[in-house]
């Protein structure tokens, strides 16, 4: 889709009527086109080269890339420099920001700082545990929770000001987003839970991964019941499984995922587990395509990047749209460089 | 104590009812705080509190107590004290991501919620960030100053 007032990349969108932010994103969403997005392993490296070389993988095929903070309590490339990499060159990355690591002073400045940059989506997380990482002596901050983090970053955004209501010149205009896992204890108050993070600001939710879609189906009536179909855009996490032994591992350790047992099976039962896995993630899509409130996928492919572009096209969602990526249009960005 | 704790959310009824008088005995008892003085008070209350509060609830005296909006489950007990809902790690036999052998204290307040009258309208209002100045504090003189109309 391109924008008759798409201006040259890294620079902002105008921002409509009705948006709070300048981002691809919040419009793509806003059009109702069925969004992309997917998640970046951010690299154990200092070499800008390697986030653009991963970024690339999905070229055409995303609206937006996760860069994650810290994801599973792991040490990597903050999100805040993946960020400030992607944007550079005109990416739509979503900022993650979780509250294990940071306290409410260096979080309301990486919201500035982020929006400063480019960044147009910030992701509000609470964050994993410690343990679950490979730094599990360090000390977990959590001085927010991923409400209060919501409820901080629209203070800034709509009230221009700091917790402490000291004033911003200029605020972050961004579009806020928050997680939710519709599969896990408590099931009954889940839809609730999501009814208080609109509340406290969220615009869009990235789900976690679903492989169960009678249990998402039901999740998703109690969502309409509560009203929210008109106030948040749902995209929900899918991604492939390697095989019948990662996806077990996967249940066994990853807190708070849920994969029944018939895709296990179905995996098992397989010769290619691996090709299985994708085609498995191609039918969830399809599927999930099709339930009301649904209004995109978020592909996590943790360490099978290359199978993103492969299974979007294979599931027909973008439908011939091609998202913008940086040499999409030779002729309309030849004015500026990649700098 | 982790067996006590969970019977004060199965008992959450009883106790928020309790708590509702003892919280108007409190805001009575203004005046005779005010002539002490609440400075003065401030420590014998806290450590009064810290035990009674410790025994039902494991209390870690946040100072601003918000058991009336969470079943009478301590959300400061959460490894991530969390006080607006569970995240998204609970396990499927509902115990915490951090602490495997706990049950998710965001699974009981649900749980508690239902106990008490308007509990679970009550879990849906966003509760703010935790002031740290707090942290030690007496909640209980804080809630006698405040409904008496006085800021603490």
């Amino acid at each position: 889709m391109i924008f008759e007032d798409e201006p040259v990349p890294g620079y902002p969108l105008p921002i409509l009527p009705g948006h709070t932010s300048p981002g691809r994103l919040e419009r793509v969403l806003r059009a109702r086109q069925f969004a992309v997005t997917t998640e970046m392993a951010p690299p154990d490296s200092a070499d800008p080269e390697e986030v653009y070389h991963r970024a690339r993988i999905f070229d055409g095929y995303v609206d937006a890339i996760n860069a994650t903070d810290g994801s599973g309590a792991n040490c990597h490339m903050s999100s805040v420099a993946v960020c400030a990499l992607l944007t550079r060159v005109g990416y739509a990355p979503v900022m993650q920001i979780s509250c294990r690591d940071k306290n409410r002073i260096a979080i309301q400045g990486d919201i500035l700082g982020g929006a400063a940059m480019g960044v147009c989506n910030i992701l509000c997380l609470t964050g994993d545990g410690v343990q679950a990482g490979d730094h599990p002596q360090a000390l977990p901050v959590f001085d927010l929770d991923s409400m209060t983090l919501l409820e901080t970053a629209r203070t800034m955004r709509d009230e221009h000001r700091f917790l402490s209501g000291r004033k911003l010149t200029y605020s972050p205009r961004v579009l806020l987003g928050a997680a939710e896992n519709p599969f896990t204890h408590p099931t009954q108050w889940r839809a609730d839970r999501l009814a208080k993070k609109v509340a406290a600001g969220a615009q869009f939710i990235q789900t976690q991964y679903c492989y169960d879609v009678p249990l998402f189906k039901a999740f998703m009536r109690r969502v309409e019941d509560l009203g929210l179909f008109e106030k948040v855009f749902i995209l929900v996490g899918v991604g492939p499984l390697r095989s019948a032994k990662t996806a077990e591992w996967m249940r066994t350790h990853v807190p708070g995922l849920h994969i029944p047992d018939a895709v296990i099976a179905r995996l098992k039962g397989a010769a290619d587990a691996a090709r299985e896995g994708r085609n498995l993630c191609v039918d969830l899509i399809q599927e999930l395509r099709s339930v009301p409130g649904v209004s995109g996928v978020h592909v996590m492919a943790y360490r099978q990047e290359d199978s993103v572009p492969e299974i979007i096209d294979r599931s027909g969602v973008l439908g011939g749209r091609v998202p913008w990526y940086p040499g999409r249009d030779p002729q309309r960005n030849s004015n500026r460089l990649a700098s | 104590m982790y067996s006590v704790r969970l019977w004060s959310v199965r008992h959450a009824r009883g106790l928020n009812s309790f708590y509702r008088g003892f919280e108007r005995a409190l805001t009575a008892l203004h005046p005779l705080f005010k002539r002490i003085g609440y400075q003065r008070l401030e420590r014998p209350v806290a450590a009064l509190e810290h035990s009674v509060k410790g025994l039902l609830f494991d209390c870690r005296m946040c100072g601003q107590c918000i058991l009336s909006s969470t079943g009478m489950s301590c959300p400061m007990n959460c490894p991530k004290s969390l006080r607006n809902g569970p995240c998204g790690g609970v396990r499927a036999n509902g115990n915490c991501e951090v602490k495997p052998d706990m049950k998710c204290v965001w699974n009981l307040a649900v749980d508690g919620s239902h106990r008490i009258p308007g509990g679970t309208e009550a879990l849906s209002h966003v509760q703010l960030p935790v002031d740290r100045r707090l942290t030690g504090k007496s909640s209980w003189l804080r809630v006698a100053r405040e409904r008496a109309g006085e800021s603490a």
